[in-house]
């Protein structure tokens, strides 16, 4: 079966992310495919690549990156939520005349609209919220 | 069509929970996870309501309430413990999956 | 992009303001409206505080995004259910809403109204009829 995952909250803050992660790895352990993982709201934070937590505390953003390079997926961040949070990949930064960015490279930005595809091309999409 | 309906907020703080209750038809499901596992502990307020409702299914996450240290015998009865995998299955089982964030 | 016509709902219960979800969810709406899916929004619970007229944010230096709900009609976003027992909870009725309107095309573009009170019950089989429900 198909799944698109909805993630609305940062991490370490809410454990949404944290069971995002172990509902989309038990649904690729069972052969199931995840068309897309998209990032809204606060989600976007989940994206960046500077994160740094203690060393015994799992790392979010980079369990979500060995995730995404084991099973080849497609994680994307809003870039209207991003924009005003301040998720910067090289495309954004050069349009926003910005000196930093601070997506990670598993991640993509994009647009709502991958949201809604991922909604009709999928036959579940499973959110995960505060 | 018949939903999964998921709580993950505790009843004794948000509404989520009293909300999914008056939205669910018979047949569908109900998957308690994150906070929302205090709404399937023995001997609270929740428990007339979880065994009020006809023709629903409860399910709740056991790694959330290890997690928080609630051992399996304060489930209510009739409530099905399910790991992750479990939280899979029912999605893929049921219709759709509605989130009561 | 599939030919498939799907029944999306977004569920709308937060109050707007407080938090962002409102109108970032108002977003998507607007977002997904070009996706020719069969749109419709539900306001449960402190949703309905999202399209109470008179809004007026001048005050707290944030964006009115309620203007934005009266447009949804242009974007043939017209099936705005609202629950009668959330009203009712807050002391609300249907007159303390937004007039909400959209025009039927198959109609000689009459104007009707976008905002339909639903009981909870009602509500309960609308999202039972969905193939997807958005939750923010």
């Amino acid at each position: 079966m198909k799944f698109a995952i909805q993630i609305n909250e940062g991490p370490y803050q809410h454990q949404a992310s944290d069971s995002a992660y172990q509902f989309t790895k038990a649904a690729l352990e069972k052969g199931h495919e995840v068309f897309r993982v998209f990032f809204y709201h606060d989600g976007v934070g989940n994206g960046t690549r500077l994160t740094t937590p203690p060393q015994d505390d799992r790392h979010i953003v980079n369990r979500w990156a060995e995730l995404a390079e084991q099973h080849n997926l497609d994680m994307v961040v809003c870039v209207a939520a991003a924009q005003r949070r301040g998720l910067v990949d090289d495309g954004e930064a050069e349009r926003n005349q910005k000196d930093a960015t601070n997506l990670h490279p598993k991640f993509r930005i994009s647009g709502l609209g991958q949201l809604i595809e991922a909604a009709v091309q999928s036959e579940r999409l499973v959110v995960f919220g505060d | 069509m018949n939903a999964l309906h998921t709580v993950n907020k505790s009843p004794f703080e948000k509404r989520s929970f009293d909300s999914c209750m008056g939205h669910i038809l018979e047949g569908s499901a109900v998957l308690l996870y994150e906070d929302g596992v205090y709404a399937a502990m023995k001997g609270t307020a929740m428990e007339g309501k979880v065994k009020s409702a006809q023709g629903v299914r409860f399910y709740v996450l056991g790694p959330d309430l290890k997690a928080r240290g609630v051992s399996e015998e304060r489930v209510i009865d009739g409530v099905e413990i399910v790991d992750y995998a479990g939280f899979v299955d029912l999605a893929a089982e049921l219709d759709k999956v509605v989130a009561w964030v | 992009m599939s030919e498939e016509i799907k029944n999306f709902l977004y569920l709308n219960r937060r109050a707007p303001y407080g938090t962002i979800y409102a109108w970032e969810s108002l977003e998507v709406v607007l977002i997904g409206a070009a996706f020719d899916q069969k749109v419709s929004l539900a306001f449960v619970d402190d949703g309905v505080f999202q399209i109470a007229k008179g809004q007026d944010t001048s005050g707290i230096g944030m964006k009115n995004f309620s203007p934005t709900y009266a447009a949804l009609g242009d974007y043939d976003v017209h099936q705005l259910f609202v629950e009668k027992e959330s009203l009712e909870e807050r002391g609300l009725t249907v007159d303390d809403l937004m007039h909400l309107t959209w025009e039927d095309e198959d109609e000689d573009w009459a104007e009707k109204d976008s905002i339909q009170v639903v009981s909870r019950l009602e509500l309960a089989e609308i999202i039972a009829a969905q193939d997807v429900v958005f939750s923010f």
